[in-house]
């Protein structure tokens, strides 16, 4: 038998990046315990439309934890509370009946919402476009053991190369850094032999529009670290820092 | 490359900045705290050691420049940080609360701004008092040198002023806790094991080298101005 409990919601309300926003309340009766948080959405937006109001959009897509589609801030906790779990893997079985949840989008001026609990994240796109990338001659794909590469660093790469820019680094940073997701993706190219030749410049770029499209800086405070639903270390911003002192002082 | 100017103007370079600053001014604390405690010593080691500073003349300029310029730069590097803060994150959480783990979201870490903000309002006030404070003089071995001692020992009989200090040394047990870790976390150390290593090690640099300098307001306080460590 699965349980049936009563969630009071309190969600947030905002129909463009410059309109007002506000919160709406709202108590669903019936919640089941085995349903994600997206289901418990989904019923929302279900009652919501059959009362004849307007749903409350939330962005999603793979519902497997992949994408990082849904990135909301749950009682005050970027994905909730569970820790390596992003919003779509979270159940409704660790709230209980009678529990009270505040939902809100990811704050911070570089993602604007663009309705309710959705944002714009191209911010994210725009740090990847300055240098995260590498420039490979196209043909026939090479042979797989061509460039050898140490296994540690193999795993460090794909330990940073799991990021899924969900953006819950710059949702709980309380400066609105998105360090984080700039380092990994930085360090995941970086520590490849085919990152190393654009390393220096990639780390600049990147760096440099990080602050161009307004995040906050880091304060080492860790809390991405704390709420990245595929576990990236802050590791990944030493690894940034370091890159930066070593392209600066190289000094070509 | 990006120009020095532009390197230390992003946000990699803020960090580093902020680190190397805050490095230099704790080596200067526990520089200061060594001086400091020469009061304890035989009679005049507190204005012999105050006396030799002063006359080291143009040297002692370049390093009170030094250091006000290391100051300077740390807390404008805090300041603005803070600010963008607020710019990168106009409209705030309703509910907002840390998800613990290997956050580092402390009471510390949470207060920097003020507790800075505090040490620096503390910083001119100390200089005022002391530096440019009454002015008395002795005569050691046939040396005419100021009596700073005396001033001290005057300073911290006073309750206002000797828990005055108490209070914003305290406050810079916090300061201290999040910045020495984090310092080096910001000239690119790992997170890991290293990483707990020096957290636990700031804690207790932190507490000790504090209880330091909170010793001596305390001790002066508490003993008039008479007790035994001092001698006269």
């Amino acid at each position: 038998m699965s349980k049936e409990m009563t969630i009071h919601l309190k969600y947030w309300k905002q129909n463009g990046p410059n309109a007002k926003g506000y919160f709406e309340e709202y108590t669903l009766d019936s919640v089941n315990e085995h349903m994600s948080f997206l289901e418990m959405l989904d019923v929302l937006n279900e009652e919501l439309m059959l009362a004849g109001k307007e749903p409350v959009e939330f962005d999603y897509d793979c519902r497997e934890g992949i994408c990082g589609s849904c990135n909301l801030v749950i009682n005050g906790q970027a994905h909730g509370p569970k820790e390596r779990v992003a919003a779509c893997q979270l159940h409704m079985r660790n709230y209980s009946d009678g529990d009270h949840i505040t939902i809100e989008p990811p704050r911070a001026a570089a993602f604007p919402v663009i309705k309710d609990l959705v944002v714009d994240r191209n911010a994210f796109d725009r740090i990847i476009e300055a240098g995260g990338y590498v420039s490979v001659k196209t043909g026939s794909a090479p042979e797989a053991n061509a460039i050898p590469i140490e296994k540690e660093d193999a795993d460090t790469a794909f330990d940073y190369a799991t990021c899924i820019g969900c953006g819950a680094c710059v949702a709980a940073c309380p400066n609105a850094s998105a360090s984080l997701f700039t380092g990994a993706k930085i360090a995941h190219l970086n520590k490849l032999p085919q990152g190393e030749v654009e390393r220096k410049n990639r780390v600049v770029a990147m760096v440099d529009q990080m602050k161009e499209e307004g995040f906050g800086d880091c304060s080492n405070y860790a809390e991405c670290e704390a709420v990245c639903p595929v576990g990236i270390s802050i590791s990944a911003i030493a690894e940034m820092r370091r890159d930066y002192m070593k392209a600066v002082m190289s000094g070509d | 490359m990006p120009s020095l100017i532009k390197a230390l103007n992003s946000q990699v370079g803020r960090k580093i900045m902020t680190g190397i600053t805050g490095i230099g001014l704790m080596l200067f604390l526990i520089g200061h705290l060594a001086g400091n405690f020469s009061i304890f010593g035989e009679a005049e080691a507190f204005n012999k050691y105050t006396h030799t500073l002063e006359s080291l003349g143009p040297l002692l300029y370049l390093i009170e420049a030094g250091l006000a310029f290391f100051f300077l730069y740390h807390a404008i590097l805090g300041i603005s940080i803070w600010r963008q803060r607020k710019k990168a994150r106009p409209e705030g959480y309703d509910t907002y609360r840390t998800k613990g783990g290997p956050s580092h979201q402390t009471l510390a870490s949470k207060s920097m701004i003020y507790t800075g903000i505090i040490i620096l309002v503390f910083l001119v006030l100390h200089i005022w008092h002391f530096k440019f404070g009454p002015s008395y003089t002795t005569m050691v071995d046939g040396t005419e040198m100021r009596d700073l001692r005396r001033l001290v020992i005057e300073e911290f009989t006073n309750p206002l002023v000797a828990f005055g200090y108490i209070g914003v040394l305290a406050l810079a047990i916090l300061h201290l806790a999040h910045g020495a870790w984090s310092a080096f976390t910001s000239l690119g150390m790992k997170h890991g094991e290293t990483s707990k290593k020096v957290q636990f090690g700031a804690y207790i640099f932190a507490i000790v080298l504090m209880l330091g300098f909170i010793f001596i307001p305390l001790y002066i306080f508490l003993t008039g101005g008479e007790g035994s460590l001092i001698a006269y």
